[in-house]
This record gives C-alpha cells, sequence and structure tokens, in this order.
C-alpha cells in the first residue's frame, strides 16, 4: 500500500521536482531587540516605513526565481504567521510550492522544540524532500539586503562545490565581532573561525549558505546522532564539513547589507534608507522589495507642518516637524510636535508639543501632549549615556512626561513622571 | 438589521464623454483619483463593505487599464469560486452589436450573468461617485418604504450638478419619487439622481426582458420618467459626502476637496476602507529642502520641492526648487528642478522639464496629457 500511495505521488506530482528551495530561519527570539520582540518575532519586526525584516529574503527569493520556500518559526509566530497568510503579496501562493510556515510538531516519535539552527532543517527533512532539490538555501530573517541568489547558485556549480557560504568584506578591525572564512585565493575555504581574536582575514559569514542537498542531508543526520551538539550551521555543520574536507567555498557579496538584531542597528539601518550615499535602493522596478499592504488613504501634510530628510508612509496624517525619520503607515504627528533622527512604527500618535529625538517608538504607541522622548547626543553632558531610546508596543507615554535616552520603556508611563535609564 | 445578500452592477464607461483629456483612454473607472485611487474603487469598495460578493463590472470601450486595476478582484477580495468579480467586455449576439446604447441595453447583454447569480437584490451604479456608501442602509430603506426601486439622490444646486443627462426628480414626504426629468433649466437645488439604484434582483430580469421586447435601452429614461406613476419608486437621501465627476472642473474641485479633512474622515473610515490595487511602492522620500503644505502624498514619490495644495500621486518626482501649488500630479509624472505648476492636472507619466512654467487657472486648470513631455 505504502509504495503504491508512494509511486502514486511520485508519477502524479513529479513536476515537484526542484532544482533549489530555500529554508528561511526565523525562529530567533531576537533578545537584543528587547521590548521589540516581546510579543513578536524578530523577521516580524517593522521596518523602513512599510516593510517588516523578512520582506527583504522573502523577496529575494523571489527575485532570484525561488519559487518554494519554508519559513521555520518557532517563537512568538502569530504575528509573522498572519503577515505571511498564503504567500501572495510576494507572489508565493503557488499551485506547486509556494511558502510555508512551519512550526515544530509532534511526530511518532515524539516531539521537539527546534533546538539550533541545524536541527530546525533536520526536523523538516521529510519537506525538504517532498520537493527532491538538487540545492538548498539556507537564509536567516534577520538581515536588510539586496541579494541575487541565483548569481551565487550559478557560483556553487561553477565550483562544484558542497556547500557555498556568502561573506562580506567587514573593516578589519570589526572581523573578530563575526564569523570569519579564511580561503585560498580561489575562493575555497580552509578554515572557519568564530569571532575569532587575531582575525587571519575579514570575510564575514552573512549567515547564507548553499548547500548540495544530498550532503546536507548526510551532515544533518550525523550531527543528529552526535550527543551534546549544538545543531547549529555556524557551530557544528560547517566545520564538520570542513574537517571532513568536503568542498566549501566563499561567495564574496559586495552590496548593502546590515544585521538588525540590536537596537542600535535596526536604528542605523532605517536612517540608511535615507542617506543617498547608502547602496540600497528600494526604488528599483526590477528588484522590488515586497510587502502586505494596508488599505490606507496616501498621507496628508497640513499646512504648517515641515517634512525633511524623511520617509512618510501612507495614512500619516503630519502636522508638526520631521526632519531624519522614518514614519510607518497610519502615523499621526500632531501640531508642534517635533519628530528628529527617530523611527516612529505604524498606528502610533506623537501628540501636540511632544519631542522625540533619537528614537525607536513601536507599534501603536502614544506619547501624549509635551512629553519628551529621548535626547540628542549634542545635549549630553556625558556622551556615554546617551542611546537610542525605545518605546515599546502600545506603550502610552503621559503628557510632559520625559523619558531620558537610551532607555527601554515597556509600561505605560503616567504624567509627570521622569523615567531615567 | 438584517442583512440581505445583494450584487452589484458597475456601468465603467457612463460618463467618459464628459471627462475630456482624463478619458482619452480609459474608462470613467480607471480615472486616477486621490493619490492612489480609481474612481471604480470608491464604489467597489463600497459595494464589498456592505457584504457585496457578487460583482458584475460592465466595459465598453477603453477597459484595458480597468482590467489591468481590477485583476482578478483580489485586493477587493472578490477572487472566488462562488460569486467574486466578473468582467463583461462588449460581446455582440444575435440581436446586438456589442456595443450598448445605454443601461438597460447593456443589462441585457448580461441578463445570463445576473439570472445566474443567488443575491436577493442588485445594485446599479456608475463610477463617477466619489463616496463611500452603505448599501445595507440603503436596503433597509428600501425595505421599510416597501419600494420597488430605490434611487440615491443629492440635493445639490443644478447649475453645480453641472451638464447634460442629469437626472432629478420631486420626492414626496414620505420618500416617494414623483416627476423624474432630465437636466431641467433652473438654478435652484434640486434632488439629484446619482445613477445608484436598488431593487430585487427579480424585478431588474423582468426590466430588462420587458425593454428588449419594447426596444427601450434607458434605465433612465424608458423606466424611471416613464413609470414613476405606476411603479413604487423612492428616493434615498445620500447625506454624507458624495461627490460627482462629470467634467474636469468637477475633477479638479472633488480632488481639492480631499485636502479638508472632514471630506477624508467621511470618504476614508478605518472601518470601510477604500481598496485598490497594490503597487509595491516604497514609501514617499522628501529631501533637504523639500517644504510641503496641506497636500496630499502617496508612496513612492521622491519630494524635493515646494508642494502646496496639492495631491501627489503614487512614483510622481517632484524636482530640486519645483514650486507645485493646487495642482494635481499623477502616478509616474516627473517635475523638473526650478519648475512651477499652479492649477495644473498632469495625467501619468507627463514630464515637465526643469524651469518651465504652467499656470492654469482655478475655475479652468490646465490638463497635461498622459505620458506628454512639456
Amino acid at each position: 500500500m505504502n509504495t503504491g500511495l508512494a509511486r502514486f505521488e511520485k508519477e502524479v506530482f513529479s513536476l515537484r521536482k526542484k532544482e533549489w528551495i530555500a529554508m528561511l530561519l526565523a525562529g530567533g527570539q531576537g533578545s537584543r531587540l528587547y521590548s521589540l520582540t516581546k510579543n513578536l518575532a524578530k523577521p516580524a519586526v517593522p521596518f523602513g516605513g512599510k516593510y517588516r525584516i523578512i520582506d527583504f529574503p522573502l523577496s529575494n527569493c523571489v527575485n532570484s526565481g525561488i519559487d518554494t520556500v519554508g519559513v521555520l518559526t518557532q517563537y512568538q509566530p502569530l504575528v509573522l504567521n498572519e503577515y505571511i497568510g498564503s504567500g501572495q503579496p510576494w507572489d508565493l501562493d503557488r499551485q506547486e510550492g509556494g511558502v510555508f510556515v512551519l512550526p515544530p510538531y509532534q511526530k511518532s516519535s515524539g516531539s521537539d522544540w527546534y533546538t539550533g539552527t541545524a536541527n530546525a532543517i533536520y526536523q523538516n527533512v521529510p519537506f525538504i524532500e517532498r520537493y527532491d532539490p538538487e540545492y538548498v538555501l539556507i537564509l536567516s530573517g534577520d538581515h536588510i539586503y539586496k541579494m541575487d541568489y541565483a548569481k551565487m547558485l550559478k557560483f556553487h556549480k561553477e565550483k562544484q562545490a558542497d556547500c557555498t557560504i556568502a561573506v562580506l568584506q567587514v573593516p578589519m578591525e570589526e572581523a573578530s565581532r563575526f564569523g570569519i572564512m579564511n580561503t585560498q585565493e580561489d575562493g575555497r575555504v580552509y578554515e572557519f573561525e568564530e569571532k575569532p581574536a587575531h582575525p587571519k582575514s575579514n570575510l564575514a559569514s552573512m549567515g547564507i549558505y548553499i548547500f548540495t542537498w544530498k550532503k546536507l542531508l548526510k551532515y544533518l543526520e550525523e550531527d543528529a546522532k552526535t550527543a551534546g551538539s549544538a545543531n547549529d550551521f555556524g557551530k557544528n555543520i560547517i566545520p564538520n564539513m570542513l574537517g571532513a574536507g568536503e568542498q566549501m567555498y566563499a561567495y564574496a557579496f559586495d552590496g548593502y547589507w546590515k544585521d538588525v538584531g540590536t537596537i542600535d542597528s535596526l536604528w542605523e539601518a532605517n536612517m540608511d534608507l535615507l542617506d543617498p550615499k547608502v547602496p540600497l535602493s528600494l526604488y528599483d522596478p526590477e528588484w522590488k522589495i515586497y510587502a502586505r499592504n494596508l488599505a490606507l488613504p496616501p498621507h496628508y501634510i497640513a499646512k504648517g507642518a515641515q517634512v525633511q530628510n524623511s520617509m512618510v508612509t501612507e495614512g500619516c496624517i503630519i502636522e508638526g516637524a520631521v526632519d531624519f525619520s522614518v514614519i510607518f503607515a497610519g502615523v499621526t504627528i500632531e501640531e508642534g510636535a517635533v519628530v528628529r533622527d527617530s523611527i516612529i512604527m505604524p498606528g502610533s500618535v506623537v501628540k501636540k508639543g511632544a519631542v522625540v529625538d533619537y528614537s525607536i517608538v513601536a507599534e501603536n504607541a502614544v506619547i501624549a501632549e509635551g512629553a519628551v522622548v529621548g535626547a540628542r547626543p549634542e545635549e549630553m553632558e556625558q556622551i556615554k549615556d546617551w542611546g537610542v531610546t525605545v518605546i515599546g508596543n502600545g506603550v502610552t507615554i503621559g503628557p510632559g512626561v520625559t523619558i531620558a535616552p537610551k532607555a527601554m520603556v515597556e509600561t505605560d508611563i503616567a504624567a509627570e513622571e521622569v523615567l531615567t535609564k | 438589521m438584517i442583512k440581505r445578500t445583494a450584487m452589484g452592477i458597475i456601468f465603467s464607461n457612463m460618463h467618459d464623454n464628459h471627462l475630456g483629456g482624463l478619458t482619452r483612454g480609459r474608462t470613467t473607472g480607471s480615472v486616477p483619483f486621490g493619490g492612489r485611487y480609481r474612481l471604480v474603487d470608491f464604489v467597489l469598495s463600497s459595494l464589498v463593505n456592505s457584504g457585496v460578493q457578487e460583482v458584475g463590472v460592465i466595459a465598453k470601450s477603453h477597459y484595458q487599464s480597468l482590467m489591468d486595476h481590477l485583476g482578478s478582484g483580489r485586493e477587493w477580495d472578490l477572487a472566488r469560486k462562488l460569486g467574486g468579480l466578473t468582467f463583461f467586455p462588449p460581446y455582440s449576439s444575435g440581436d446586438n452589436q456589442g456595443i450598448y446604447a445605454g443601461r438597460l441595453d447593456a443589462l441585457s447583454g448580461v441578463a445570463g450573468y445576473i439570472r445566474n447569480c443567488r443575491s436577493e437584490y442588485v445594485i446599479l451604479a456608475d463610477c463617477d461617485l466619489i463616496a463611500n456608501l452603505d448599501f445595507q442602509e440603503m436596503i433597509a430603506f428600501h425595505e421599510e418604504r416597501d419600494a420597488e426601486i430605490t434611487l440615491a439622490y443629492r440635493r445639490e444646486n443644478i447649475r453645480r450638478a453641472g451638464n447634460e443627462n442629469v437626472a432629478v426628480f420631486d420626492v414626496g414626504q414620505d420618500g416617494r419619487v414623483g416627476r423624474v426629468w432630465i437636466s431641467p433649466q433652473t438654478d435652484d437645488e434640486e434632488n439629484i439622481y446619482l445613477n445608484v439604484a436598488v431593487m430585487k434582483r427579480e424585478l431588474l430580469e423582468k426590466i430588462v426582458s420587458e425593454a428588449r421586447s419594447r426596444n427601450q435601452r434607458s434605465f433612465t429614461k424608458d423606466i424611471l420618467i416613464e413609470r414613476s406613476d405606476s411603479m413604487r419608486i423612492y428616493g434615498y437621501e445620500v447625506k454624507s459626502c458624495a461627490m460627482r465627476i462629470n467634467s474636469l472642473q468637477d475633477y479638479f474641485d472633488a480632488s481639492m476637496a480631499l485636502l479638508r479633512e472632514p471630506v477624508r474622515q467621511a470618504l476614508f473610515p478605518v472601518d470601510r476602507p477604500v481598496l485598490t490595487r497594490v503597487r509595491d511602492q516604497v514609501p514617499a522620500k522628501y529631501g533637504l529642502g523639500a517644504s510641503v503644505e496641506n497636500s496630499l502624498v502617496a508612496d513612492g514619490c521622491i519630494i524635493e520641492g515646494a508642494v502646496e495644495n496639492s495631491i501627489i500621486f503614487r512614483g510622481a518626482k517632484i524636482g530640486r526648487g519645483a514650486v507645485i501649488r493646487n495642482s494635481i500630479i499623477m502616478s509616474g509624472a516627473i517635475i523638473g528642478d526650478g519648475a512651477r505648476l499652479e492649477y495644473v492636472v498632469a495625467d501619468r507619466d507627463a514630464t515637465i522639464r526643469d524651469t518651465r512654467t504652467l499656470v492654469g487657472y482655478k475655475t479652468y486648470p490646465l490638463f497635461i496629457e498622459k505620458k506628454s513631455v512639456i
């Protein structure tokens, strides 16, 4: 019976064989984003006015010709599930393939949370095998970049590699913060060092891998049997493959790439969108970044408002002053309010006379009349006390309240309080 | 209120003759409006927000842009297995030459579709109306009066309502429609028919088949005027914002009305959104030296100049030092550095080169055709 069914599946669905599919690791908690990821997986964090972080890898997949993507979720998946939905905004609602949300599930042998990046893929081997791919692309959901994975696959095939790792040249003095690939002249990797104290090269792993699937499967199975393994690509799979002398190549990427795993880097990456010198154009009609859109009218800029050097999204009402800021969909900035060098996420309101400087205001927050959130570095006596201020999801900052720079506010603050960090 | 099932029939080409250059290559329904919409979005969203799940769109000519815009109806949640959006380009059959001569004629061409729908009521509407209507309320009114046909109207000065083919009618105390006539010569405020009608689907089928056998083609002339005595026709007054677009001047004035907050609140309530096709544009970007006041700006724009009292559509670019006042700049239009525009309606993908000056007047906006280069 079973073999009959298997044959039926194979014959009837024989079109299902895919050259490659992508697996997107979206289960991480993103704890370094603090209150921003309290109820939200990191890939679902809003970015760039109308996007969420996951729109970048998903759009890259579609633009690179990948039509089957598994999104591995674990931590706070509700918003992410709803956001991905049928995959239609990314053109990933397909008859064969498409986008699939893959949470951990119960099996006859028991059930487990995803214990590491490699374990998450290992638990979904049956999903991958349904498409019988030659190659599997492994992505993570916490980077902002535009990349043609098809070029990387071409490189992988040319080198007849077992594994290709995308790398970025970083400044030598920062190299010790990254996983560093030491390569021969032709790009073959002979050594991988995780955050080396004395880096030998400045080629940092971007967390983007292409594996020849049969090879990866072998190492995933071995890793799963190894007691005490962290079940992690960087810690286990890559070193094991290197140790066994597999063909590992570094694929050099020279575009814009940013890890947005921390408050500072998330703030910076948003600000980069305002900088014409930063090579991340979202306007390229050949490489659009797709997102789920809200049905909101164009934004309204009132008489007396001032908007410069900023991005403003549909559904906003701007009556105050906005400078060097990214204003997400449906935000209201009332008369006399000032927003500078800040990110105001969807649905938030900055009321009359409030001032927001160098801050990230999460979704549906309210900054009441006359409140002061964050500060400018030049106003500080001690620059070490300065940093980006974060107002959490749905938090109300009462009238006249002052929130110090670097503070992380997760609960409502009533009137006339002063919160220091 | 018990929710009734209703289907919608939208006439997309009515009024094409009155909109000049705006409808040179498109239907009234696909005229861009309000920064990111097309006129058809307003009536279609009103239908969908009122629970309508079967909508037929009747087209006559220049309907490529409309088909492109509506697609499968997905953005309106009308890509369905049962019902959903059905598009009717003209087609000829034995007794029909393809191009219809009036609403009845057009309805006769889609009689089979109407028969196969399952809704109890039919809502007939044109695309020339900017409004956010609750058709359930209109149907409730219809049932309360035990009406056969209910017509939406608005009290307006007839001269303001503009040109030919405006139907007006008397409305009695209880809402019963008395005499109906077309474009009377008066200066008074009248009950202007908004070309939105509600009736039972069965009744419409009967009217259409009778009209066919009598060679009647016009719903207004052959039904409303002829039968206002014999049928129970009622008028339903629309008191919320409703703007008819029957000339370039109407178009300009209705666009400028969007800059008033009460108008925006009436047209774009959060719980009854106006749905439209998604274009995946980037948020609008404001450069150093941009200065914008009292304007609506859609996604995808790059603003580096000064904009005042204007509507800027998706993906338009306003160059450095350009000054745009009281104007409507449609999608993809490029306004060069230092250009100056006042009372201009620039259609899609128009290019105004650096330092050009174009000035219309409040009562005579200057229209720049699609893709023209100045």
